[in-house]
This record gives structure tokens, C-alpha cells and sequence, in this order.
């Protein structure tokens, strides 16, 4: 695009928004527009101010693309901090609802979609740009496709993070799990994830490998489910074109399927076929290993997709929703049991010839850790698709303690051994600053997990079995409120868990700032089992 | 292109291909997982074939089973039912003193009482009944509109100041200081007058002052001694319960713009049975007369 189509769509775009700022039916609507006319502001500002420099040195375009890997590293580790913040900010209200502190901006209804967007879509979503447009590339080897366009979906998924999460303070959500963001927002989203698959396509297209790696099957597989599922799961007619309030489409058992749906493989596809992408990269490249089996990759992959999008109704078990739809869910769950586990398998297969290097590298140790709750995670998640033990669970802490060992300790080890792993290639420098801060992560994290995970399964299971005992007569014996007040010691165990997982994530911060801001890092380079250093593969 | 090599740590072969360094090993699936597999495969072909499964064009397969989970639910509760319906029925016949006499009887009722009570009345009686500030404490025997069996029964099926229920228990105290009938310097003295009833640290002189305007304004419902009126659920001033504090800023306060609590008409919502196992259960509590 030139340079003056450039400006000029920018700026007719903050002038649309300026017509949306004051028509506004709403503050929040009005706010938004807002936001988004600053954002054009910027982009403008930006591109004024380094003109000169643009013109002094023309673009390379022959090397990797790897500026936006660079921002994405950045802010996943921002978000990351955020969302954990907030984590431990709600795990403490919960366990003392002083902190709640009266307003409505502060309450946990507010704070708790906060929570789980900053991690699901600003931490671990940043985490799967930056890691899928970084190995895309290698993999690959060629440069992103369609020139500045990654750079465009790099700013536009933040502005979508920045309308979602201020869109909850000020109360606007169209209340559905996960999905909360409503409709105008939805729409840029869509936008942003269509530039996504074209770049990823693109890149793909244009690769000068023979094969496609299996990575990036997974990595493909996730780009095109996101964006099957949040189209559907979000359609709605907004009230106003002007207004934040919109309805669904769906009503009824069929909404609770469709959200529900949307639910389940927003796990399946972000959480999981994008992190094993993500690790199907990550752990041959750390262990210097060749993956384990071929053939399993491919059958496991194939496996993994087509049984995951059936899984959903087993949020639904003994609801509204019909019965043959709820054996539906739950006998592909039980089905996908072994195809989730080929993942693990591969991982740690992979690592065979490698274990020693548990002992001296802590990155290794953070992805056979991660790699042990995604099995943990994929165990537990067809057990309690069971309609029995859904029957004990469903509505408990158990399934909150269940999502947490997935997300703590798949998707966030995953993630910190991965960023361990670029920074010091994306900055061109020897190796991490220090790798006893790494160690320090580590533990912390582990511990808090462990913690938070205990903490919810002795509660959770309590809590089921407190629901429903009877007395000889066959009397509930326990009131709702006896329930919550048995829960109080387990709350405040979990809210010291996330203390610790969250320190250990602010050390890792500390930890890749010093790596890119020192110049020398002699004494703490990446350690191999030879005692060497890990080559550099090249990178612009 | 595809040039297959020998991994010296595995003793495996590769497949020949190669991304950013990466290469796979050609490696076969473990037997294990693979049976697993096929295994956790058959065994949803047959629980489809037991169970719900298949959707048709009018209605699902029903499986061999005959399964239904709306009907295991009916089930379900038609087996409580039945094993109840003894008691139920004795319930339904007697008059709650006989229930409160027959030990086996009052026991169940006592029981279902409780759990009714922990469902509809602990969210704002609290779970032991022991109330909070605003609302009633039911483990005393200190009652603002009767503490007999019939008394309890009628003010949870009719509940109190629930406008919709013409038969709901009403009482509303004149609020002294916002109509402006008393001026703050008579309250502050009635309310050491309030405060020297039940013996409580008081400003002797203002009491003194105090008696005449609680004569003329409160002794119609509070009585002469504060003793207090069940039939206009005026409460007793003369005890150390106290519904809204027991400071003399609290007593100020109801007296200027009096708080009025409101319980809903339980017998638009509970059936008459459960009413009398919560009148049972209440009036077990502690202080039933």
C-alpha cells in the first residue's frame, strides 16, 4: 500500500469513528469509538514521524520478518502479567469479598471475564501469534507473506484485547462464556483473524520446503477452527448500530449448544492444537531431537480435529439439552482421550536420547513439565465427561482446578519455555541473562500450580459431595451458604498459588528484559549437554 | 530429495525430511495407544447403540437400553415421593399440635423443615437461624408477632408487609423525626428513655425528659413498660434484643426514619405441607411457646 492511500485510510477511518463518537447511543459505544479514533491517531503519528528514517533505508525484504515476532514476544509476557494480576485479584475476592470494594468496576462479575480473556485471548492468543508467525517463517523458510499485513494483525488483535477488556469494566458483554465482547467488537475480530489466515496461508504458499510441517497443520487447523467458531457462536442483532447491546441468534438449549460448542473447541483449538504446534516446534529445536513418530503425528492430528469440534454438549450433561446429544459429547470425548495423549507421547518420545538434559537445562524442564499437565489435563477432561463423575463435578471447583492445570501448566509452561527459547534469538544475543532466575521461575510456578490444583480438587469434590448428601430421611443437609463458608481455606490455599505462579512470571519478565537490554551474556549462555552453546539459526 | 538417514541414538530412520533443522523419526504408532484407540473406539459404537444416540428425522434412536434421562429423573423422584408419602399424608391430616406430638412425625417434619428452611429462609435468617442486623433472630424466644405454632404458620404463608398478601401481617412505625412530629432534641431524649428500659448506660436527666413524649407517642404500641404489642408486632423495648442496634445512634435512627423489613408470603410459593414442616422446624428452633 502507499504511503498516502495509507494515511489517508487511517485517517478517514478516525473520521467514521468520530461521526460513531458522537451519534452514540451509549458511554460505552462512545468510549470505544474513542479508542479506536486514538489508535488511527497513533498509527498516523507513527508513520509522520519516521518518514525520514523509512526513506534513508529501504525495507529489506529477503530475511525473516521477525519485528512483529518481537512485539508479540512482548506482549504476550505483558498481557501474561496482566491476566495472572487479575487472577490473583479474583482468587482473593472470592476468598474475602471485602475486596470487592463496593463498585461496580471492581466486582468479581467484572473482573472475572477480565481474568479469563486476558489470559485466554491476550496472553496465550499473543503467545500463538508470535510463536506461529516465528516458526512459520523457519519452517518454511521464507518470509511472511503479504508485506506489513502481520504487522496489521499484530495491532489489531491488541485493539481488539483493549475494546474487550474495557468493554467489561464499563459493563458491556453480551454474557456469553468466554465469548463476552459484543457485537462491534466481534466484527474487528473477525477482520484481524481473516488477515491472520491470509498471512499464514500466504506464508504457506509460498514456502521453499517440499512438505508443510506438522506444526503448522496444527497452527492452520487452530487460525481456521477460531474463526469458524467465533463467527457462529457470535451472531447477533445488535439493538443499535449505534449501542453496545445486541441479542444472540440462538435462544434456548440451542444457544446453550452453540456457546457451548464454541466453549469446548476454543480449549480444543487454542489451548490445544495451537500449543502442540507450538511444542511440535519448540521441543525437537531445545532437545536437538529428531520427533518421534511420523506417523503418529499425522494420525493423531487427523484424530485430534475431527473428535474434538463433537465434544461440547459434555458441558451440558443432564440439562435441557436432548439426550442423544449428550451421549454425543460424551463418547467423543472418551474417544479423544488417546489421540490427545498422542501429543504428549510425541513430546516426550521425542526427548528420548535428550532426558539428561532435564538435569542442566531448565527450558527442557518447563516443556517435559508442561507436556506431563497436558496429559494430566487430556486425562482428566474424558473422566469428567463421564456422565457419573459429571454428576459429582459439573458446577464445582473441580472444573476450575481442571482448566487451571491446563492452562498453568500446559499452555503457561509451554509458553515461558517457549519465549526462554526466541528472546535470546530475536535479540541476537548469546543466551538468557541468567538461567538461575529461570530455575527460580520454575520452582514458583510448579509450586503454585501444585497448590492451586490441590486447593481445587479437595474442593471441588467436597463441594459435589456437600451438594448432595442427605440426611437418613432423605433431606438435603447442607444449605447453599454452609457450602461456600467449607470452601473458604481452599480459596485462600489457591489465592497463595497464584502468588507464587504469578512472582515466578514477574522474575521471567525481569529475566528477558535483562537479556535484551545486555549487550554481553557470556556467563550465562543457553546450555547444551556438551556444555557448548546452542547455535543461532539465522534471522533478520 | 528425500534422503533417509540413520538416527545413531535410536538406531531409527528418519523420513528424509528436514524443516529449520527438525527431522522425524519413522517411528510406528505404540501398539499400546493404538488398541487403546481402537479400543475407546468400539467401545462408543456400542454405548451409541445402548444409549440415546442417533438423531433421526422425527426423534433420536433410543438405544437397547430404553434409557432416558428425564425418565430416570421421574423416577428418581417418585421413589422419594413414595417412601414419604406416609408421613406426608399424616402431615396433610393432623393439626400441627398433633404433628408436634407425635415423636416420629415431628422428627420428619422437624427434618424436612430444615432443609426447606436452608433452601427458602437461610439467605436471610442465616443458616442457624441466628438472623443479622434488619433480620429477625429465630432461635430466641423473643417474638415480634407470636411465637405459637398458629402464629408461625401464619406469618410464613402470609408473610409481613408483603403488600401483594391482603392477609399478610402490617405494621409500620411514624417516622418521628422525618414527619417531623418530634423534634431532635425530644428524640435524643426518648431515646435515653429507650435506652434506661432495658437498663442500659442512659443520660439519666434526659430520660427523665424522655418519659412524658414516649407516653404520649410509643407507649400506645410499645406499652407503658416497653413490654411491647405481638398483636401490632410492636417490639418489646425492654429486653437486649435489638433488630436494628442497640447504640443510641441506632435508636435515633429508627426512631427519626424507622426501617421496615419485609418477608414474602411463603404460601403463594411452598405447598401447605412444607409450610407446616417449616412451622415444625421453627418453632423447634428454641423459643416456640
Amino acid at each position: 500500500m502507499g504511503l498516502t492511500t495509507y494515511l489517508t485510510s487511517l485517517s478517514i477511518a478516525a473520521i467514521a469513528a468520530l461521526l460513531l463518537a458522537a451519534k452514540a447511543d451509549d458511554a460505552v459505544f462512545a468510549t470505544h469509538a474513542w479508542i479506536f479514533i486514538a489508535a488511527c491517531g497513533l498509527a498516523i503519528i507513527y508513520q509522520l514521524r519516521t518518514l525520514d528514517s523509512n526513506r534513508n533505508m529501504p525495507e529489506k525484504r529477503d530475511g525473516y520478518l521477525d519485528g512483529v515476532v518481537r512485539a508479540g514476544v512482548i506482549a504476550t509476557v505483558f498481557w501474561g502479567l496482566v491476566g495472572f494480576l487479575v487472577g490473583v485479584v479474583i482468587a482473593a475476592q472470592l476468598s474475602f469479598p471485602v475486596l470487592n470494594f463496593d463498585t461496580s468496576f471492581t466486582n468479581f462479575g467484572r473482573l472475572r471475564p477480565l481474568h479469563t480473556s486476558a489470559v485466554i485471548f491476550a496472553f496465550v492468543g499473543n503467545a500463538l501469534l508470535c510463536t506461529s508467525f516465528y516458526t512459520v517463517q523457519r519452517t518454511c523458510a521464507t518470509r511472511l507473506a503479504f508485506g506489513n499485513l502481520a504487522w496489521f494483525v499484530f495491532w489489531g488483535y491488541q485493539l481488539f484485547i483493549v475494546l474487550a477488556a474495557t468493554g467489561y469494566l464499563l459493563g458491556a458483554t453480551q454474557s456469553r462464556e468466554y465469548a463476552e465482547p459484543e457485537w462491534y467488537v466481534d466484527i474487528w475480530l473477525t477482520i484481524v483473524w481473516v488477515a491472520y489466515l491470509a498471512v499464514f496461508l500466504g506464508t504457506l504458499w509460498k514456502r521453499r520446503e517440499p512438505h508443510i510441517y506438522v506444526g503448522n497443520w496444527f497452527y492452520l487447523a487452530f487460525i481456521v477452527t477460531i474463526a469458524m467458531l467465533h463467527i457462529v457462536n457470535n451472531l447477533a442483532v445488535p439493538v443499535s448500530f449505534l449501542g453496545v447491546k445486541s441479542y444472540s441468534l440462538f435462544s434456548g438449549v440451542q444457544d446453550a449448544l452453540t456457546q457451548w460448542w464454541y466453549g469446548h473447541n476454543a480449549v480444543g483449538f487454542l489451548l490445544t492444537a495451537g500449543f502442540l504446534g507450538m511444542m511440535y516446534y519448540f521441543v525437537p529445536k531445545q532437545a536437538q531431537r529428531p520427533v518421534y513418530s511420523y506417523r503418529l503425528s499425522i494420525i493423531h492430528f487427523w484424530a485430534l480435529i475431527f473428535l474434538y469440534i463433537w465434544a461440547g454438549p459434555h458441558h451440558l450433561l443432564y440439562t435441557a439439552l436432548p439426550d442423544w446429544a449428550q451421549t454425543l459429547g460424551m463418547v467423543f470425548s472418551i474417544m479423544l482421550w488417546m489421540p490427545s495423549w498422542a501429543g504428549m507421547i510425541n513430546g516426550l518420545m521425542t526427548l528420548s536420547g535428550a532426558w539428561d538434559k532435564i538435569r542442566t537445562d531448565p527450558i527442557i524442564r518447563f516443556m517435559v513439565l508442561a507436556l506431563a499437565f497436558y496429559g494430566m489435563a487430556t486425562f482428566e477432561g474424558p473422566l469428567l465427561s463421564i456422565k457419573a463423575v459429571n454428576s459429582l463435578s459439573h458446577y464445582t471447583d473441580w472444573t476450575i482446578g481442571h482448566v487451571h492445570a491446563g492452562a498453568l501448566g500446559w499452555n503457561g509452561m509451554l509458553t515461558f519455555a517457549a519465549l526462554y527459547y526466541m528472546v535470546p534469538r530475536l535479540w541476537s544475543r548469546n543466551g538468557l541473562y541468567s538461567l538461575r532466575l529461570v530455575n527460580w521461575h520454575f520452582w514458583l510456578a510448579t509450586l503454585g500450580i501444585v497448590l492451586y490444583a490441590a486447593a481445587m480438587w479437595v474442593s471441588g469434590i467436597q463441594q459435589g459431595l456437600m451438594w448432595r448428601t442427605f440426611n437418613e430421611l432423605g433431606f438435603l443437609e447442607y444449605s447453599f451458604a454452609e457450602t461456600v463458608a467449607a470452601m473458604h481455606p481452599y480459596y485462600v490455599m489457591r489465592t497463595i498459588g497464584g502468588i507464587f505462579y504469578l512472582l515466578g512470571a514477574f522474575i521471567m519478565a525481569y529475566n528477558l528484559w535483562r537479556t535484551v537490554v545486555s549487550p554481553t551474556t557470556e556467563k550465562s549462555a543457553i546450555v547444551t549437554p556438551e556444555g557448548g552453546q546452542v547455535a543461532m539459526s539465522g534471522s533478520v | 530429495m528425500v534422503k533417509r538417514e540413520l538416527d545413531e541414538v535410536s538406531g531409527t530412520e528418519t523420513t528424509g525430511h528436514e524443516w529449520d533443522g527438525i527431522k522425524e523419526l519413522d517411528n510406528p504408532m505404540p501398539r499400546w495407544w493404538l488398541w487403546a484407540f481402537i479400543i475407546s473406539i468400539v467401545w462408543g459404537v456400542i454405548y451409541m447403540a445402548a444409549y440415546p444416540a442417533w438423531p433421526l428425522i422425527t426423534e433420536a434412536t433410543k438405544g437397547f437400553l430404553g434409557y432416558s434421562s428425564r425418565a430416570e429423573l421421574a423416577d428418581t423422584m417418585n421413589a422419594v415421593q413414595v417412601s414419604r408419602q406416609k408421613y406426608i399424608n399424616s402431615i396433610n391430616a393432623l393439626s400441627l399440635e398433633e404433628i408436634r406430638n407425635d415423636s416420629e412425625l415431628a422428627r420428619f417434619a422437624y427434618a424436612g423443615g430444615k432443609s426447606a428452611f436452608a433452601v427458602n429462609c437461610s439467605q436471610c435468617h442465616g443458616s442457624g437461624a441466628a438472623g443479622s442486623a434488619g433480620y429477625p433472630n429465630l432461635n430466641d424466644d423473643n417474638w415480634l408477632w407470636g411465637g405459637s405454632l398458629t402464629d408461625i404458620q401464619t406469618t410464613i404463608s402470609h408473610g409481613i408487609r408483603f403488600e401483594q398478601d391482603d392477609d399478610t401481617r402490617f405494621s409500620e412505625m411514624p417516622a418521628f423525626g422525618g414527619d417531623e412530629i418530634l423534634d431532635r432534641t425530644q428524640i435524643g431524649q426518648v431515646a435515653d428513655y429507650v435506652l434506661s428500659l432495658s437498663k442500659r448506660q442512659h443520660d439519666f436527666e434526659n430520660a427523665t425528659a424522655g418519659a412524658k413524649t414516649y407516653a404520649d407517642n410509643c407507649a400506645a404500641c410499645h406499652g407503658d413498660t416497653g413490654q411491647g404489642d405481638r398483636e401490632q408486632g410492636a417490639p418489646q423495648l425492654s429486653n437486649v434484643l435489638w433488630l436494628y442496634g442497640n447504640e443510641k445512634a441506632d435508636i435515633i435512627a429508627q426512631i427519626s426514619r424507622p426501617k421496615h423489613g419485609v418477608m414474602p408470603a411463603w404460601g403463594e410459593r411452598l405447598d401447605a405441607t412444607t409450610i407446616k414442616q417449616l412451622t415444625i422446624y421453627v418453632h423447634a428452633l428454641g423459643g416456640g411457646e
